[in-house]
């Protein structure tokens, strides 16, 4: 193991450790703690240049002001529409890519592989003006299924990346005798290989899920209204209203920031392995 | 029929799984590149009739002050983010240990890779903020003279910057705790017992070893580097006088904002920027082409 177990070490590195350890992540965490804590004092407490002292009492009403009194409700909502049908349907799709690929041997097998992979890497600018151009021509520009239904098809990349790496990983051995069974190609995606997907399907979904989530630049370019837009070009577009009025803009701020954190500790050890792509094994 | 599909289906089977996905990602990301290029040869304001206009864009380009802005302050980002990669392995070394409660410290450090750009701008413009931010407390009190990082030309990048790899060195921490978690324990100590330890067993003995994780960490960061829109747009919206501007945020500017709507010109601008990414994507694709064969 590297470093050498601070258990093998003198009793005074220990302790030094152990005290070393929560000072950091303060530390690191200085810009969220300060946000977090100020989206609880009064507007009055800042107005007074009370920025760093004790707030004179805690004040959830800046959350309730944005839960009823402004669009970051709606806004989460329309994350929402964004965010669970592009999950679905790019897992689905690439569960079926990433099979072919990692399955069948033909001759531009290879080829049709880094082009997936290629397309996931390049900068979102030269896809912006064509992609904008055919929502438009579609009818979709300004929907959720619009915004959706790019980010399905962008996202099948990354995703078939991924599973096909993973279903790579898995004993060939079962695909031959289903074969020799006599089993047809699509019971053997159906019956054999979708069973073990379980791991990278939750994987891939808690990742997609906070990328989508915190995605901004389609956001802008595809959706303009509030009824439409998410949340992130929404706090953004709030943002501009609120000039200078930061107990609301890191109240919102939190609460942009709450669904994929809460993914995140609900399904840690997924989100990891997806993170690595399964590559670091 | 079905005796045609019962003898061909293992040759008819990876097409018809790789089709709907495959279409799907050819009319929104293969083609839009070469439209993206075709467009660029344009004048165009996104809705009229579209100008044939040869190289006009690019040669507009080689005279734009905001375009070599842009294109140095691409520059910085790509350097300065690859300190996520030195930075981020020394905090996986702290924090690879088994001490009681370690698990929540790892996901801690973590966090701040979970939360939307957006909301990382948000939180360092509020940190820089004149007056009253925490670093301009902390500069004031040991300079005695506080700095509104972003208003100043010559700070604003690397103000950004420093927002931008708050999230990167997270990233690269959690692929380098996962790769220390795999280094071969019985090579380890047989280092040790050869009297290595320290920076010499960090580079003989470990970092050989992370090379997996350390080529997963120069990807991302060389493409979050050029990515850097969010925070750009965010916090300072190109400014003060357009200084922090990047070639991605430029585009928009460009095509899609108050200046108005460029359609051709912006697209000449992210042709620019496909190009320069395209000399990392294909060093990446051929490395993994390289250990794919060897497989």
């Amino acid at each position: 193991m590297f470093p050498r177990p601070i258990e093998q070490t003198s009793p005074l590195s220990q302790a030094l450790y152990k005290v070393a350890l929560p000072v950091a992540l303060i530390l690191w965490l200085l810009p969220l703690i300060g946000v977090a804590i100020t989206s609880l004092r009064p507007a009055s407490d800042l107005a007074q240049g009370n920025y760093f002292g004790m707030p004179s009492y805690i004040a959830f009403e800046n959350y309730w002001q944005l839960a009823f009194d402004s669009a970051i409700p709606r806004y989460m909502v329309n994350s929402l529409w964004v965010t669970v049908p592009t999950v679905i349907g790019a897992v689905a799709l690439s569960c079926m890519t990433g099979f072919a690929l990692a399955v069948y041997r033909f001759r531009s097998n290879i080829l049709v592989f880094f082009l997936f992979v290629a397309g996931n890497f390049v900068p979102f600018q030269i896809l912006m003006v064509p992609v904008r151009d055919l929502t438009l021509q579609m009818g979709m520009y300004n929907t959720w299924y619009g915004l959706a239904l790019f980010h399905i098809a962008f996202q099948t990349g990354f995703c078939t990346l991924f599973m096909r790496n993973f279903i790579k990983s898995l004993p060939f051995e079962l695909i031959e005798a289903a074969r020799v069974e006599g089993v047809s190609e699509i019971r053997i995606f159906w019956f054999v290989v979708m069973p073990l997907m379980r791991p990278a399907i939750a994987a891939l979904s808690v990742l997609i899920f906070t990328f989508i989530w915190n995605d901004f630049f389609w956001a802008t370019v595809l959706t303009t209204s509030a009824e439409t837009q998410p949340i992130t070009a929404g706090l953004s577009s709030l943002n501009g209203q609120w000039i200078a009025q930061w107990h609301l803009v890191s109240a919102g701020s939190i609460l942009a920031a709450l669904p994929p954190v809460l993914m995140f500790f609900a399904m840690q050890k997924h989100f990891i392995a997806g993170l690595t792509l399964g590559a670091v094994k | 029929m079905t005796s045609f599909w019962k003898s061909n289906q293992r040759r008819l089977a990876p097409w018809l799984f790789l089709a709907p996905g495959a279409v799907l990602f050819a009319v929104y990301v293969i083609i839009p590149i070469f439209q993206s290029m075709w467009i660029s040869l344009y004048d165009w304001d996104g809705l009229g009739t579209a100008t044939w206009i040869g190289a006009a864009n690019y040669v507009e380009l080689l005279d734009d002050d905001s375009f070599y802005t842009s294109l140095k302050n691409n520059v910085i980002w790509l350097v300065l983010y690859m300190l996520a990669l030195p930075l981020g392995l020394f905090i996986a070394i702290f924090l690879n240990q088994t001490v009681g409660g370690m698990r929540i410290y790892k996901s801690m450090f973590f966090f701040p890779f979970v939360i939307s750009q957006v909301v990382v701008g948000l939180m360092f413009s509020w940190f820089y903020a004149p007056d009253f931010g925490l670093f301009y407390q902390i500069i004031e009190w040991a300079t005695g003279q506080g700095i509104a990082v972003l208003a100043d030309e010559r700070f604003v990048t690397y103000g950004i910057i420093a927002a931008g790899l708050w999230p990167q060195i997270a990233y690269v921490m959690i692929l380098y705790l996962t790769g220390l978690n795999n280094v071969a324990p019985d090579q380890v100590e047989a280092a040790r017992l050869d009297g290595a330890k320290g920076l010499g067993m960090l580079w003989h003995v470990i970092l050989p070893q992370l090379r997996p994780a350390t080529f997963i960490a120069v990807v991302v960061t060389v493409i979050g580097a050029l990515r850097s829109f969010d925070l750009v747009s965010i916090m300072t919206d190109g400014g003060p006088y357009g200084s922090s501007r990047v070639l991605s945020f430029f585009m928009y500017e460009q095509a899609l904002s108050e200046y108005g709507y460029r359609m051709g010109y912006g697209a000449a601008i992210a042709v620019v920027l496909f190009a320069i990414m395209m000399i990392f994507i294909s060093g990446f694709i051929w490395k993994m082409w390289r250990d794919e064969r060897e497989r």
